[in-house]
């Protein structure tokens, strides 16, 4: 099925999203990765607050190219998720309610996902020329110093993604190749 | 005949080649995509490889590149014996150029100066540069910039030669399989039979920068891309790892003398944007 998604979403809109739906975004998503993630996760352990508020929100892990000038963003697509599996429970455990990446994710991030009932959604790998034609505004929000790897903020308008992992646990990936 | 080449000029190709092959594919693998939608039996994943072909022309109109992950800089220099280098040091003159193109070119710093430490070295230097003696009087430089979301999904294997043709099948359908939709499929594979250890990885990796509809010189190699990659069509993967019929567009087998103990086989992966070119000086 192929449906409109605005984010941020209630979580009771996301449980009407099943696995293989695709879904064109439009709304407000937070970008970070490999080296930002470990930073909140240092964060987290020192027991100290973070730069952004998770609840309710979404991280797409991406590091865009750098924009020429007078161009809101560079190529945009979306890098393997499970990279950042080692902090995903504990971000979707504070409020993180859906995920855009590409690639499968570990038992603890199923688990997290049905615990909370959140959503991993699929970007198209490979993909980073057109999907920064779905993005309106792009400002960095913190640890510019990490540059292609810093948080940004993205206003995005009809943003391609398939539901990959729904709020019940559905996983495509594993009903098309299951693994071993 | 002996001939002098500047330096110079290997740094202008490098910077010419990272350039044009992050925002343009060459036309034998944007060929092998466009025409995946017509044999892919899944919509979803007809949707996904048109959403590809629509990316080629976006990076190629707009000059963006074709993913966000523009790499680290792969590059292979055959230099004849007949060649005598002048100017900058070899491989300051294929820095010079890997820095200029992903400055001046607006492409990703993907390359961080050491494994640990993890600082990012701003200009996507150093390169990854193999360097090899060939006969004659001419430098060809080739450009293999490589995304990392395949390049972790690849493996080497140290095979027993009992295991054979059926033990090298495996290991590639292993490879395949576990890189499932990480590697951004649909994937071109590159595989290394025999040498040693570095050498089959070395083979794969030259693999990926033959011509995709190209065929291995050995007749068994060559019927082994063919069962390949039709056994990893088979498997169900497709695009983007969402299911479908094309998995893979094609399997590239490279091979070389081995060990009487010995049967290595490496498998590189590559995402569909499997970026080379080629200048001969």
């Amino acid at each position: 099925m192929e449906r409109e998604l605005i984010l941020p979403a209630d979580r009771e809109v996301l449980k009407t999203l099943t696995a293989g739906d695709f879904v064109n975004i439009s709304g407000e998503i937070y970008v970070a990765r490999d080296a930002a993630h470990k930073r909140l996760m240092d964060l987290i352990t020192a027991g100290k607050p973070l730069p952004i508020e998770l609840s309710g929100e979404t991280i797409y892990y991406m590091g865009p190219t750098p924009a020429r000038p007078g161009r809101v963003t560079g190529s945009a697509g979306p890098t393997t998720a499970s990279r950042m599996d080692f902090a995903a429970p504990t971000l979707l455990d504070m409020g993180l309610s859906v995920m855009i990446g590409k690639g499968k994710r570990s038992k603890e991030v199923h688990e997290a996902i049905v615990r909370n009932g959140a959503v991993y959604l699929a970007a198209i790998g490979g993909a980073g020329a057109v999907i920064s034609k779905a993005i309106e505004k792009s400002e960095v929000v913190c640890y510019g110093d990490l540059g292609a790897e810093a948080i940004r903020r993205l206003t995005v308008r009809d943003f391609p993604a398939i539901v990959v992992i729904d709020s019940t646990g559905r996983d495509l990936y594993e009903e098309v190749s299951p693994s071993e | 005949m002996k001939r002098a080449v500047d330096t110079a000029e290997i740094r202008e190709a490098v910077k010419s080649l990272l350039m044009d092959v992050n925002y343009k594919l060459s036309p034998d693998v944007a060929s092998a995509i466009t025409s995946a939608a017509d044999t892919e039996k899944s919509e979803l994943g007809k949707k996904v490889l048109s959403t590809l072909t629509e990316n080629l022309k976006v990076a190629d109109e707009e000059q963006i590149p074709i993913c966000q992950d523009t790499g680290m800089a792969v590059v292979f220099l055959e230099i004849g014996q007949d060649v005598e280098l002048m100017g900058e040091y070899l491989e300051d003159a294929v820095n010079a150029g890997v820095r200029e193109a992903y400055t001046e070119g607006y492409l990703r710093k993907s390359v961080v100066s050491d494994p640990i430490e993890r600082k990012n070295s701003g200009d996507n230097t150093p390169a990854i540069i193999h360097t090899r003696i060939v006969k004659g009087n001419q430098v060809t430089v080739t450009c293999a910039p490589k995304g990392f979301g395949s390049e972790n999904m690849s493996r080497v294997f140290m095979l027993k030669p009992a295991q054979g043709i059926e033990g090298v099948k495996a290991a590639v359908l292993e490879t395949v399989k576990a890189a499932g939709p990480n590697a951004c499929p649909p994937f071109v594979v590159g595989v290394g039979i025999g040498g040693d250890f570095e050498k089959s990885a070395l083979m794969a990796k030259q693999a990926l920068t033959r011509e995709i509809d190209s065929c291995s010189e050995v007749q068994w190699a060559a019927d082994l891309e063919t069962e390949l990659l039709s056994e990893i069509n088979a498997l169900g993967i497709g695009p983007a790892g969402l299911g479908g019929s094309v998995t893979a567009l094609a399997v590239n087998i490279n091979t070389y003398a081995t060990h009487i103990a010995g049967l290595p086989v490496a498998v590189n992966m590559c995402c569909h944007v499997d970026r080379h070119g080629k200048v001969v000086i």
